[in-house]
């Protein structure tokens, strides 16, 4: 149950609290969002310096790169996905524990880029795992991962712990475990995950 | 530094019966190149390094390039008997005519090494070596004994165009997986038919997008019906509400 926003502030002047499970446990998820310490191409070095100290990713709880997919929450597939590290990619996501969440950098992480027609190249890194922000740019300024990160939070902040809306991490039945493409004879094999990903409509 | 001439001339020098040959560069640049023979090919790369005026120390890149198999269309002298009738009686003539004749002239591989000297600040010289044939006969001599930086450069190779590098000491795959049976950079190369999704396609793309959805489409596997017509009729039904 929401509390009314004219009430909260009125009791807030009289030094009473007034929050709900829901409200206060959003909030402590989204200040600290733990990301993932792997870059995969020049996208990476943007990432590096939105962590430093001119962007400062510390201000919105973020500085903390874990090595380990175990103690991220975070996965910043940051830069191009080739058809040999795809099966590795998401193995990693796999490894993560939940509520996990993925931000898509650049234009070769959510299409393929400048490679799309390539050989070797996956043609976005959403055909396999579920992402929550996709950044276009190339590679995005820091500037742009810092609202992708933003839009993230605010994602966050809307989560229902209950309800048929509730997120994967809290519907016991969803499926955590996303199948991991096998490098195939001539390509990735499934070329894409259905569950995940279906053909857009284009219109021409 | 040396003209071509002048560096085959040295190296036959050296070493007798190497077989080196000039492929000339017809064009402004005039970058004409060496010719190894696969057999003599260490040796005379071991002499370009080693000899004291070359010195040619730096291998800066070494490449692949796919001569597919071409058709040839040639003409030719035909000389036949033909029967005719000449002041009406029947005799055998001779004829010759023009045929066209069409000759597949059989492909080939090739390694092009560009070499720089440090030493000397010359450069560059080329040297390429030819394969048999694209498909058996694909062995080379593997030039990374002499210098070092081939290794990942053969690698590629190995793995692009599908050269072997024999007395290379770590042949194997470079920017594919192993079990990966095609080479891209080939000019066979059939790429994996997945242009369902191009939302900025024109030209080639275009067209290969178009012909994988009607793939789809006739296989009725596609998601929704979300094809070319549907998704046309879709954009044209919602400018009309919008109006």
């Amino acid at each position: 149950m929401a509390v009314d926003e004219g009430l909260k502030i009125e009791l807030g002047k009289q030094g009473v609290l007034v929050t709900t499970i829901e409200e206060l446990y959003n909030w402590g998820r989204k200040n600290s969002v733990w990301p993932m310490q792997f870059g995969l191409a020049c996208c990476a070095i943007e990432m590096i310096a939105t962590t430093m100290a001119r962007y400062d990713l510390a201000r919105f709880g973020a500085e903390v790169f874990r090595p380990s997919p175990r103690q991220a929450d975070l996965m910043i597939i940051s830069g191009t996905v080739t058809k040999k590290m795809a099966p590795q990619v998401v193995r990693l996501y796999n490894q993560m524990a939940e509520p996990r969440y993925v931000i898509a950098m650049g234009a070769c992480a959510i299409s393929g880029g400048p490679f799309k027609e390539g050989y070797n190249v996956l043609k976005g890194i959403d055909r396999y795992i579920p992402v929550d922000v996709h950044i276009p740019g190339c590679p995005p300024r820091p500037e742009a991962l810092i609202q992708a990160f933003m839009l993230l939070q605010k994602k966050i902040d809307g989560q229902h712990l209950t309800g048929p809306d509730r997120p994967r991490f809290l519907d016991a039945e969803a499926q955590g475990e996303f199948p991991v493409p096998v490098q195939g004879e001539h390509d990735l094999e499934p070329a894409s995950n259905p569950g995940v990903w279906t053909v857009p409509v284009v219109i021409r | 530094m040396k003209t071509v001439e002048e560096i085959r001339a040295a190296i036959e020098a050296a070493l007798p019966g190497a077989g080196v040959e000039i492929v000339s560069n017809p064009s402004v640049s005039g970058q004409h190149s060496l010719r190894l023979r696969p057999s003599h090919a260490v040796a005379v790369a071991k002499f370009l390094r080693d000899d004291a005026e070359l010195a040619l120390d730096f291998l800066s890149n070494a490449t692949g390039v796919d001569w597919p198999d071409k058709e040839v269309t040639e003409k030719v002298k035909v000389t036949r008997t033909v029967r005719k009738t000449v002041d009406g009686v029947e005799q055998d003539a001779e004829e010759t005519v023009e045929e066209a004749r069409k000759r597949v002239e059989p492909g080939c591989l090739e390694a092009v090494y560009h070499l720089f000297s440090v030493a000397r600040g010359h450069g560059p010289v080329v040297i390429r070596m030819k394969t048999v044939n694209r498909t058996d006969q694909v062995e080379l001599p593997s030039l990374t004994p002499v210098w070092r930086s081939a290794e990942f450069q053969e690698r590629e190779i190995f793995d692009l165009y599908g050269i072997v590098f024999s007395g290379h000491p770590d042949l194997r795959r470079l920017l594919m997986w192993e079990g990966f049976k095609d080479h891209p950079m080939r000019r066979d190369y059939v790429e994996p038919d997945d242009f369902e999704y191009e939302p900025t396609a024109h030209d080639e793309v275009l067209k290969r997008a178009v012909a994988h959805q009607a793939k789809q489409e006739a296989a009725g596997t596609v998601a929704g019906a979300a094809g070319v017509g549907s998704g046309v009729a879709a954009g044209r039904e919602g400018k009309g509400a919008g109006a």
